[in-house]
């Protein structure tokens, strides 16, 4: 069983006093003494408008995944692969730093993270915002399809590979094969970029470009000068395997 | 037997079939090296540049389920009567970790083949086809779409590199999750969608430009290797609440290891897929040269299972060239718990079908021959995109000519099982089987028929 503290005014006669309503749909989770297998089936129970903390995460995998409720979960500590996978709305805050697969293939709502973040974050993501304040690891954006990824500090290689659809933000520097077989996702890199994979090029920084990138940092709550990115997208040039050809196939 | 559509016109053969005592009366001598598919391959290579693309498996001669006999009861077995007692045929799938297994009527799934790859009117007639029997069907590399859902009593969401169209709620929809690691066709390759057949509809499933060549990851964006799919399965028992099981797919390269490592990674049930399965567009090179028969692959994984105490609670599921009642019969006795079809289902909507014969010779194809899936252009309405050519194919005269074809798979495995004296398609065992090759009997692990030879065993 979750070992639930909740309502937190329960324990808390001063904050009862004060009556907050919003004190009520506060919950507690320790996992030091409760699978993550409670901590999930207790979020999917969830409803609208609850907020969950979550403790001595201990680097567990599959932490809070599958969120179809507009919540609000603080993961305080670090989490293992997968945290917050597939998310679909409300917010997840980690207090640390998340292992591989960070949000993947989330669909909706924001992911963030504090410090830094493994490899594949945010991979095959169809939409909402993930935040990572630290560095990612390689992969990073991996076929996106949609999501917004804003990252305070460098990525790892062969991130964007495939990625089709979505902002990736980088405020610090990019590591080899940027954007390897990119589709339609666009990239904001700040600082040096190692190298850029097959069919990514560098691209104007137009008047639009500087407006959505002001909003991502904005909504990632950062103060980097859009004007200081460069952009990079597809050339578009392996859209088609072999043009010359392309009625032999 | 009554033929009750037009027969097979030489309008619509393959040149290479004409005139052969002609051309061994003018002395001609073929080279059994350069054959002349070989010779024509090599001149469209050199015309264009580029390698062939097709759908279909492996063509080339193969041991198979042909080389394989059955040991009907005689004085040390009594036979069920074969339309009197029972044999019962349904299946149990995913009962190791899931909540709610799947329950089929029948051991003769239907593989997955993707919307996209095939019109939604295929996708229809193979979920109605399959509904109407109580088998399942299964999604591709495309997503699920709302027709496919609709029409399938039982379905299986594939969960491929690419998660084109992936999404929590399809995923809690679907009735099994399998993750696809490979295919019989293609194992170690990813997938492939000319742009032909990339419409609107299907761009925007799999979020892509409309009209590109679209070839899809070979390795999964997130996990690597067998601790890793352990995470992942973890991940996704979590998201479905431990509800939903979950297959691991595998093309037949390694099956032993292969299938130890998704039993040790957590899966419920084993797809493994020999290289006779089809493929939508593959290379021809990779079709014909990578991975090993259906054939081989069962016992190593059947193998793996027994030798870790978990043949029959990990359910194991075969395909790649399934074609009778037999092939079914022979896959069960190998130690499968089910098999699945592709390329037959596909056959038995109405691929290749004789009627079509002149509009295959205009392809430069002929009916018994059309592979060219990649293309769209598929006169049967199957393959394809076209929304003219896809509407040629009604999906509930396809659905039922499926299901007949599946009840007479069934019945045709229940006949061989009753006269093996079983009263389940489950109780066929290697003892039931022997071997017409030194090859198969290798493979299989069965004896020479008439000795008690296994070549590598004893």
């Amino acid at each position: 069983m979750v070992t639930l503290t909740a309502p937190e005014t329960s324990t808390a006669s001063a904050e009862e006093a004060a009556g907050t309503e919003q004190s009520l749909d506060s919950f507690s989770v320790d996992l030091a003494g409760s699978p993550v297998r409670d901590l999930n089936q207790a979020l999917h129970n969830a409803v609208d408008g609850q907020s969950w903390t979550v403790t001595s995460p201990g680097g567990k995998h599959s932490l809070a995944v599958g969120i179809n409720a507009d919540v609000t979960v603080t993961v305080e500590g670090h989490a293992g692969y997968y945290a917050a996978g597939m998310h679909q709305k409300g917010d997840v805050t980690i207090n640390g730093n998340a292992g591989v697969g960070l949000a993947e293939n989330i669909m909706s709502g924001r992911v963030h993270v504090t410090g830094d973040a493994s490899q594949s974050a945010a991979a095959t993501g169809h939409g909402g915002l993930v935040v990572i304040d630290g560095n990612a690891g390689a992969r990073c954006g991996i076929s996106m399809k949609g999501v917004d990824i804003v990252v305070g500090g460098n990525i790892g290689h062969m991130s964007a590979f495939m990625a089709q659809a979505g902002r990736l933000v980088v405020c610090g520097d990019a590591g080899e094969a940027l954007g390897d077989s990119i589709y339609e996702t666009r990239l904001y890199v700040k600082g040096t970029v190692a190298s850029l994979g097959a069919d990514c090029i560098e691209k104007p920084l137009k008047a639009e470009h500087l407006a959505e990138l002001g909003d991502l940092l904005a909504a990632a709550g950062r103060i980097d000068d859009p004007a200081d990115f460069k952009r990079y997208g597809s050339a578009r040039n392996l859209y088609h395997f072999h043009v010359d050809n392309s009625t032999s196939y | 037997m009554t033929i009750t559509s037009e027969p097979l016109t030489t309008q619509g053969a393959a040149p290479r079939n004409i005139a052969e005592p002609d051309i061994a009366a003018l002395g001609l001598r073929e080279s059994a090296t350069f054959d002349r598919a070989t010779i024509a391959d090599i001149q469209r290579a050199a015309a264009t540049g580029v390698y062939d693309i097709r759908g279909w498996g492996a063509k080339r001669q193969l041991p198979h389920f042909d080389d394989l006999l059955f040991l009907g009861a005689s004085m040390s077995r009594y036979p069920l009567e074969g339309y009197r007692e029972k044999c019962d045929t349904d299946v149990v799938l995913g009962d190791r970790h899931a909540s709610r297994p799947l329950h089929l009527q029948t051991p003769v799934t239907i593989a997955g083949m993707s919307f996209g790859a095939l019109s939604a009117n295929a996708k229809e007639a193979l979920g109605r086809g399959a509904s109407e029997v109580g088998t399942s069907t299964t999604t591709g590399d495309g997503g699920m779409t709302p027709e496919e859902r609709g029409q399938s009593k039982h379905l299986v969401y594939q969960y491929l590199p690419s998660r084109y169209g992936m999404n929590p709620d399809d995923l809690r929809k679907a009735d099994a999750i399998e993750i696809v690691l490979g295919q019989g066709a293609k194992p170690g390759g990813g997938g492939m969608l000319l742009g032909q057949k990339i419409t609107e509809r299907v761009a925007g499933m799999r979020t892509l430009p409309v009209g590109i060549d679209q070839r899809s990851a070979s390795r999964h964006p997130d996990w690597t290797g067998p601790d890793d799919l352990e995470i992942k399965i973890g991940e996704l028992r979590e998201i479905t609440d431990w509800k939903t099981p979950i297959y691991v797919k595998i093309g037949a390269s390694r099956p032993y290891y292969d299938t130890a490592l998704a039993v040790k990674s957590g899966a419920d049930v084993v797809v493994v897929d020999g290289m006779q399965g089809g493929t939508a567009a593959t290379q021809q090179v990779f079709i014909e040269n990578v991975g090993i028969p259906t054939l081989a692959a069962i016992p190593q994984a059947v193998q793996a299972l027994q030798e870790l105490g978990v043949h029959r609670k990990v359910q194991l599921i075969v395909s790649g060239g399934i074609r009778t009642g037999a092939d079914v019969a022979k896959a069960m006795a190998l130690g499968a718990d089910a098999v699945a079809i592709g390329t037959a289902a596909l056959i038995a909507l109405g691929d290749n079908d004789p009627r079509y014969a002149a509009e295959y010779a205009a392809l430069g194809s002929a009916a018994g021959f059309y592979d060219d899936f990649q293309d769209g252009r598929d006169p049967a309405g199957i393959t394809t995109q076209d929304p003219e050519l896809a509407s040629r194919l009604d999906p509930v005269a396809a659905g039922k000519r499926l299901a007949n074809y599946l009840r007479v798979l069934t019945m045709e495995a229940q006949t061989i099982a009753r006269a093996c004296g079983k009263s389940h398609l489950h109780n066929l065992e290697p003892e039931d089987l022997v071997a017409l090759t030194i090859e198969a009997s290798a493979m299989a692990r069965v004896p020479l028929a008439g000795t008690s030879w296994i070549p590598g065993v004893k």
